[in-house]
């Protein structure tokens, strides 16, 4: 398998106090294609920087970041708006959809940025994603009139229109109910064996458990690297 | 991302919010609204006193004498005494080649009696050059004659205000006599009536008769003394020069030194036109001065919702950056959806004003002139306000960093 995302010696300072924070303290890691990580650690461990600087929302203070072998660490906001729209899908703690926009319109929209399908084409995609993450009934629904569950699928749905190779969970399941939560990480374990690579932070062991390597960060550093069998 | 969608995106976060939107536009709805009425209305009525002031006689020139004046107190226009029909007759006699008709004219005010009923009217003693000289007809009947002015004869035109006060609607009032002042004066015709002028007066409110027997009958002066003369030009090009002559011939009749300043004013039509044109552009400046502190103000006005707007909609900014969307992107929507909500505002105060100054015109029974020039402007400056206004708000939006607005709480 080939390496999807490579960073080498990754910091993230911040120096908004007195002391600079080092938020990221010189990570290092591959993540290959078709991979399923989890993150993990105690907040402030910078799991979420983490998560932010992999998907193209912050720029690392140093260091070097590939992803799918172009370097993106020292990036426009304009450059990493079009990366971000093109590779990375994102998958929200809090859903995060359009209000009063229906389910469908939401699942559109990376590709109202992207305009690489006419707009025929881009109902139909919708509607099949939607069909996909079991929603086929539901496309003109507000995100109001839909449960947590359903509103995390409109979402996963949203991320998978721009066909994506790698998706960034943050927390996906921690708005759910157990009931719900395992039908989300069913779907991520479906999506994973489709060959989506998918990198989630998790504080829950056993929403990490669905997944087939586990980072654990603490203080900024990556402490342990288990990848299961 | 297309313009198309960006229009859209627009068009949805407007209509999400249907009251505050057109809160928002109700200042530039305001502004653009007064601003057309008001300028409609001015324009019309200075169009309609423009109309007035050229019916008002063909290349009329006016020659008053000085005002009369006893020490400190001024009699007002037309009071001097210093002016005779004398100079009028020499005036048609010696500058004929400048000037086609000239009428000395005495005003009085009179009661004047038919039968049983009586009525307060102005009568103006005139020469036979009169209806020439203010384009004016008789509709019925005929102009008393040069004979009849010559020989002081007692007839006199009557307008169809005063026919209507002292006659019923069945008589026929040609070659009855009438008094005015106790005088009898027989009425040869009926003046065609003419309305009020732009001043508000009944010109038909009138009685015409000739000066001279005006002079000795209504007046018993025997000093030959005018309220005013009218002249009627061949051509306005020549009135620079006709008025120098003028000037030239009275100066010489009245026996003026160098030294003594002209005991006379003319007047022409050219200069109350020039006032009223003065006055409505200075009109015009302010009402575009007032139109931009509203505009200016319903500017403000979107920026603060606008700014409102994006801190509301943060997360939706957020979400927008995380999947792809470029400050540019953001920069648009938001810049956009301030231009829609300024140019409808502007697009419904063009209505409301178009339509408010047509209601005030037919209400008030006043002329109403839409000038599609400053309403088409006012429209599209308002879009321009939009621009400026929504540019501060937007471009902190597209500043955002995408990070913080999905954290935001």
């Amino acid at each position: 398998m080939s390496d999807l995302i490579e960073i080498r010696d990754l910091k993230k300072i911040y120096s908004a106090g007195e002391e600079p924070v080092a938020a990221l303290d010189g990570v290092s890691l591959t993540i290959d294609n078709g991979e399923f990580v989890a993150i993990m650690g105690a907040s402030g461990s910078g799991k979420s920087t983490m998560l932010n600087i992999l998907g193209c929302l912050d720029v690392p203070t140093s260091g070097s970041y590939l992803l799918d072998g172009i370097e993106v660490a020292r990036r426009s906001r304009r450059e990493l708006a079009v990366i971000r729209n093109r590779k990375l899908g994102f998958v929200f703690q809090n859903f995060n959809l359009l209000p009063r926009t229906s389910a469908i319109e939401n699942v559109e929209l990376p590709d109202v940025y992207l305009g690489r399908l006419s707009h025929a084409q881009r109902r139909k995609r919708a509607k099949d994603l939607l069909e996909r993450v079991g929603l086929g009934g539901r496309g003109t629904h507000t995100p109001a009139e839909l449960s947590g569950g359903q509103q995390q699928r409109v979402a996963i749905a949203r991320a998978l229109m721009n066909e994506p190779p790698v998706l960034f969970a943050d927390e996906p399941t921690g708005n759910l109910d157990t009931k719900s939560s395992v039908e989300i990480m069913n779907l991520f374990t479906e999506l994973s064996n489709e060959g989506i690579t998918i990198v989630m932070v998790t504080h829950e062991d056993d929403i990490a458990a669905y997944a087939k390597r586990h980072l654990v960060m603490r203080d900024g550093r990556l402490i342990k690297d288990d990848r299961r069998q | 991302m297309n313009l198309i969608m960006i229009f859209k995106v627009a068009l949805l976060a407007i209509a999400r919010n249907k009251a505050r939107s057109l809160l928002t536009c109700l200042g530039i709805i305001v502004g653009i609204a007064a601003v057309i009425a008001v300028l409609a209305i001015g324009k019309g009525a200075s169009t309609m006193m423009v109309k007035e002031i050229s019916s008002m006689g063909n290349n009329l020139v006016m020659v008053f004498p000085e005002r009369g004046r006893r020490d400190a107190v001024s009699a007002g226009m037309g009071q001097g005494q210093t002016m005779t029909a004398g100079d009028a007759m020499a005036i048609k006699r010696e500058l004929s080649h400048l000037v086609s008709a000239v009428s000395p004219t005495v005003n009085v005010t009179c009661q004047m009696v038919y039968q049983g009923k009586n009525w307060q009217s102005r009568v103006s003693g005139v020469s036979t050059d009169m209806p020439a000289i203010r384009n004016w007809d008789v509709g019925e009947g005929r102009f008393f004659s040069e004979d009849e002015e010559l020989t002081y004869q007692r007839v006199c035109v009557i307008g169809t205000t005063v026919k209507a006060n002292l006659f019923g609607e069945d008589d026929d009032p040609i070659g009855r006599t009438i008094r005015i002042k106790g005088m009898p004066f027989k009425v040869v015709g009926v003046l065609e009536p003419k309305g009020a002028n732009g001043w508000g007066q009944d010109q038909d409110d009138t009685v015409m008769a000739p000066y001279t027997t005006v002079g000795r009958v209504l007046l018993r002066s025997t000093f030959k003394a005018i309220n005013m003369m009218n002249l009627s030009l061949h051509s306005m090009d020549d009135l620079d020069e006709a008025k120098r002559e003028i000037t030239a011939l009275l100066r010489q009749r009245h026996r003026l030194a160098d030294y003594q300043d002209d005991d006379f004013e003319t007047r022409d039509t050219t200069e109350i036109m020039n006032t009223i044109g003065s006055v409505s552009s200075l009109m015009t400046i302010l009402l575009t001065a007032v139109a931009a502190i509203s505009l200016l103000v319903g500017g403000i006005g979107i920026m603060n919702i606008m700014l409102v707007s994006v801190t509301e909609r943060i997360k939706e900014i957020g979400l927008r950056m995380a999947i792809g969307a470029t400050p540019v992107n953001i920069l648009g929507q938001f810049i956009l959806e301030a231009i829609v909500l300024s140019t409808v505002g502007g697009a419904i105060g063009v209505a409301v004003g178009v339509g408010g100054a047509k209601l005030i015109g037919e209400i008030q029974n006043w002329p109403i002139l839409i000038e599609w020039s400053s309403a088409t402007g006012a429209f599209l400056f308002s879009s321009f306000v939009g621009l400026f206004f929504g540019f501060y708000p937007a471009y902190r939006a597209s500043k955002l960093n995408p990070i913080d607005c999905l954290r935001y709480e």
